[in-house]
């Protein structure tokens, strides 16, 4: 009876409905997934008639060419551009805007520092939902409308950011920038020479989650866009959708679904990798 | 080559004062080491040699010029840090060339002055590899020769040797001694190791709250402590402090005398119960109660008699050892 | 907690702050400030002119049946989306930490769904439960049940639940195993050898050590249905039917840019940005304590 006291030992029926839970879960997260891969495998009528088939079919190809050579209002290939576009440029001008200021709030001593800080941490509290119709209007009157600067500017401040920056700069030894001024480094010089590749894991696990937030972006490309040619593919998905009573063109729609998981999903598989260099980083 | 000297040197941080106007004349290839207790200002004192703090008030000179408002890098010193402070991410030889780089040397002099460095430091086999592939005495080293290759005219080390293993350390200290020998730079070495104090200074300088107690050659500071502070920081184990009411004798203050001075005599001077002592081998500390309560001690010589724990012995020495402070703890 | 060592200048370092202090200023500062402003007036019928009307558009609102009902489901949307999503997190995760090998495996298995967009979740639900070609749809009449999300509130709120929290499981589940796998092995096996079996482990052991961790996802979460699920609602149930799925975030959009109420809009988004206010010093109050542990 003692072994079955649990953590220490787990054997028997237990350790199996221990596996069976997960897979369980495995299956719930896995499920939708799957029914949109295999949609986009097969053809109209075969999802028009219920119940659909649940193992693939031989359309793949036919869907995925249509879907980015044509789709429906615009080429999927066009919109998987402007997605990259917004979520690289989001990701990079967040990280760079965060890296410069939060080594200046660091580093030095300058009047209005205390005010700065407070001004980035109040941007926390006001996400974009919030301040949708005034924002969409500066967008417009700077002519921003359908356009990558519009896609990606309104976003790009990032309270989040600085902190984490901020954060890690604490952390690096004071005696390295003493070491650097004795070495003779001016301060841009020590931000480029030691600061900026200290910080590559920092900055490359950031890339990830913003690489993410900005792909992933969906009510600001769907006021700043109107021109399909400009829609970026998550925003876009929802595009396809007829207005009226019409059949959706379910595996076409099906294969941009899965084309829009797919970037953001192989960027976080590489998140794994680069959470484990991180470990090893700090552990030397 | 440089001479460095110190006038009445102030800190405060806000209102708080924390050195109270120090005076340092180190002549040129001088080995100065300030040893004190930690809080005692020797650190900051380091660091406004180094221009890493300003000066509140005084003036600090190096090779006759003032250097008050002059930046690190241009003072003409160098600096090796207590955790080392190697950039982790460039190699060995980045590490060391990183301060010629920016000084703009033509790069055949920096491969030249970095490799005779690493010749000097042992350590031509690690010159590709990053700090932290390294022990913890060849990034020590790597932190030296950083030191070294700039060729300053004033070396600062700032606890370098606190983060090694002893054995490591006694090996380092040795090395540093030598090297700043054969180099022959005038070097300022702050540690709160009396040891490292004693066997690396040409004078040492003992700081307390801020204040510089006693400037002098090592020895002469160990014979001749200039305030009971000194007395009791230098030397180990520490120096017995008595009233002097306890010895018969009339004033105020202090009576210190060394383990070294207090023999186990018929007769003597004092009475104590022996508490528990200390075989180290070579020799034996000797713990023991004296009559209001306090703990003294007592170094016999290995082979020389150790008194029973609880037994009543009476303690003696010559009375010119004695060290006699007055009620502010200056030598009377 | 300040640096011991900073350089000098004054120049430099605004100079360094200038980009965000500007994005921050065009983008953050004056459309909330417009926003507010925008709150305290109406717009002519034409547009052409605006009329004060102080705190008007205020107390209109709040006496909106509509906007209340919206306050409403947002609070019901956000308790339940946390829930679920967080109570099947945490059963995944304590299984995943019963395992001695493999939890690694399950691991990269379960965190993926991190990266698909809410609004492509969004889409993949509503195509399992369309109402004309949904597996499941179809699946559940032949059950006998009639699914139809687009006529039935309650089953519209349960079908942008379901996928809100489908999305969110991987970082809650992330963040759960991190927070047992901090749990010391060692008290864990003193409780076992104290005669403490697996549920009662976990009931006095276990999940008030996880509490710091469960109650940041707590925040977190809220956070999240307020205003990263908008694009969930816009997928699938477009706010219907008859407003059951209109959180307040989605009422923003809906009166600003389709109803294009701009005062309305505005004194909505100044009760939104009340409302982060609240829960961003909440999250903050929180990790100051978490540090502190």
């Amino acid at each position: 009876m003692a072994q079955q006291n649990g953590m220490v030992e787990k054997r028997g029926a237990g350790h199996w409905l221990t596996h069976a839970g997960l897979i369980l879960g495995v299956l719930f997260i896995f499920f939708p997934i799957w029914l949109a891969f295999v949609a986009s495998t097969v053809t109209q009528p075969e999802i028009a008639r219920p119940p659909m088939p649940l193992l693939p079919g031989g359309h793949l190809w036919q869907n995925y060419s249509k879907a980015l050579t044509s789709g429906i209002n615009a080429p999927v290939a066009l919109m998987l551009f402007n997605s990259a576009v917004m979520a690289i440029g989001i990701a990079v001008g967040k990280i760079a805007i965060s890296l410069l200021s939060a080594f200046a709030i660091v580093y030095f001593r300058f009047p209005g520092r205390h005010l700065f800080f407070w001004l980035i941490f109040l941007t926390l509290m006001l996400p974009v939902e919030v301040r949708i119709v005034p924002t969409y209007e500066v967008a417009a009157n700077f002519g921003m409308l359908n356009s990558y600067g519009g896609l990606i500017l309104p976003l790009v401040a990032s309270a989040t950011a600085t902190f984490l920056f901020r954060q890690f700069f604490m952390t690096v030894p004071d005696e390295l920038a003493e070491a650097a001024r004795v070495d003779g480094a001016q301060p841009m010089r020590f931000f480029v020479d030691i600061l900026l590749p200290m910080s590559r894991t920092n900055i490359a696990a950031l890339f990830v989650i913003l690489f993410i937030y900005g792909w992933n972006q969906y009510l600001w490309p769907l006021l700043i866009t109107t021109d399909p040619s400009m829609n970026t593919i998550v925003m876009g998905i929802k595009q396809m959708f007829p207005s009226g009573d019409d059949l959706a063109d379910w595996p076409v729609i099906m294969a941009t679904s899965i084309l829009a998981m797919i970037p953001p999903v192989l960027v976080v598989i590489g998140m794994q990798k680069l959470f484990i260099r991180g470990l090893v980083e700090s552990e030397k | 080559m440089a001479s460095l000297t110190l006038e009445n040197v102030r800190k405060s941080f806000g209102p708080t004062e924390v050195i109270h106007g120090v005076d340092i004349d180190v002549k040129d290839g001088e080995f100065i080491v300030i040893v004190g207790p930690s809080g005692c200002g020797k650190s900051t004192l380091l660091r406004m040699v180094a221009g890493l703090e300003t000066v509140t008030s005084g003036t600090v000179s190096i090779d006759g010029r003032v250097v008050n408002g002059v930046e690190p890098m241009d003072r003409d010193i160098a600096m090796v840090f207590q955790n080392y402070a190697l950039y982790p991410h460039m190699s060995v030889f980045d590490n060391m060339a990183y301060g010629l780089k920016i000084a703009k040397t033509p790069k055949p002099e920096i491969e030249a002055r970095v490799a005779q460095a690493a010749k000097m430091l042992q350590l031509e086999p690690y010159l590709q590899r990053r700090p932290r592939e390294l022990s913890g005495g060849q990034r020590q080293r790597v932190a030296m020769g950083r030191a070294i290759v700039r060729k300053p005219a004033v070396f600062l080390f700032d606890e370098p040797l606190s983060n090694l293993d002893a054995k490591l350390r006694v090996q380092m200290r040795l090395e540093i001694k030598t090297l700043q020998r054969d180099l022959g730079v005038t070097s300022l070495y702050v540690t709160h190791d009396q040891v490292e104090a004693m066997t690396l200074a040409d004078r040492m300088i003992v700081m307390n709250g801020g204040v510089a107690d006693q400037i002098g050659a090592p020895l002469e500071v160990y014979a001749n402590p200039q305030t009971a502070f000194v007395a009791g920081f230098i030397g180990s184990p520490p120096t017995n402090f008595l009233a002097p009411a306890m010895l018969g004798q009339s004033g105020d203050g202090q009576i210190g005398i060394r383990p070294e001075h207090v023999r186990l005599a018929p007769s003597g001077q004092l009475t104590a119960r022996a508490a528990y002592s200390e075989a180290l081998g070579a020799e034996t500390l000797v713990h023991l109660r004296g009559p209001n309560g306090g703990l003294l001690t007592v170094r016999q010589d290995a082979g020389e008699p150790i008194p029973e724990e609880g037994a009543e012995v009476s303690l003696d020495w010559d009375v010119d050892r004695e060290m006699r402070f007055g009620p502010d703890g200056r030598r009377a | 907690m300040e640096k011991r060592v900073t350089f000098k200048g004054v120049w430099l370092p605004l100079l360094l702050v200038l980009p965000q202090l500007v994005i921050t200023a065009v983008f953050f500062f004056y459309p909330a400030g417009q926003a507010v402003w925008q709150s305290l007036f109406i717009p002519d019928p034409f547009g052409l002119s605006m009329q004060w009307v102080g705190l008007g558009n205020f107390e209109y609102l709040l006496s909106d049946p509509y906007y209340r009902a919206s306050f409403v489901t947002t609070a019901v949307f956000s308790v339940l989306v946390t829930v679920v999503s967080m109570g099947v997190a945490l059963v995944l995760a304590v299984l995943a930490d019963r395992l001695i090998k493999g939890s690694g495996a399950y691991r990269t298995l379960l965190i993926w769904p991190y990266a698909v967009a809410p609004a492509v979740a969004g889409v993949l639900w509503m195509f399992m439960f369309n109402t004309r070609v949904g597996v499941v749809t179809w699946y559940l009449g032949q059950l006998g049940y009639d699914w139809n999300h687009v006529l039935n509130g309650t089953e519209a709120m349960g079908l942008v639940v379901v996928a809100s929290a489908w999305g969110r499981i991987s970082y809650n589940f992330l963040f759960f195993l991190a927070g047992l796998q901090a749990i010391p092995r060692s008290v864990i096996e003193a409780a076992a050898i104290d005669g403490a079996r697996f549920w009662t482990r976990f009931r006095t052991i276990v999940w008030p050590l996880l509490s710091p961790t469960t109650f940041f996802l707590l925040v977190v979460n809220i956070i999240y249905a307020f205003f990263e699920t908008f694009g969930v609602i816009h997928t699938i149930t477009a706010g219907g039917p008859q407003q059951s799925t209109t959180i307040l975030v989605y009422k923003v959009y809906a009166d600003g840019f389709v109803g294009q109420d701009l005062g309305s809009s505005a004194a909505q988004s100044v009760i939104l940005l009340v409302v982060v206010s609240i829960l961003t010093i909440v999250q903050f109050k929180f990790v100051e304590r978490r540090v502190h542990y």
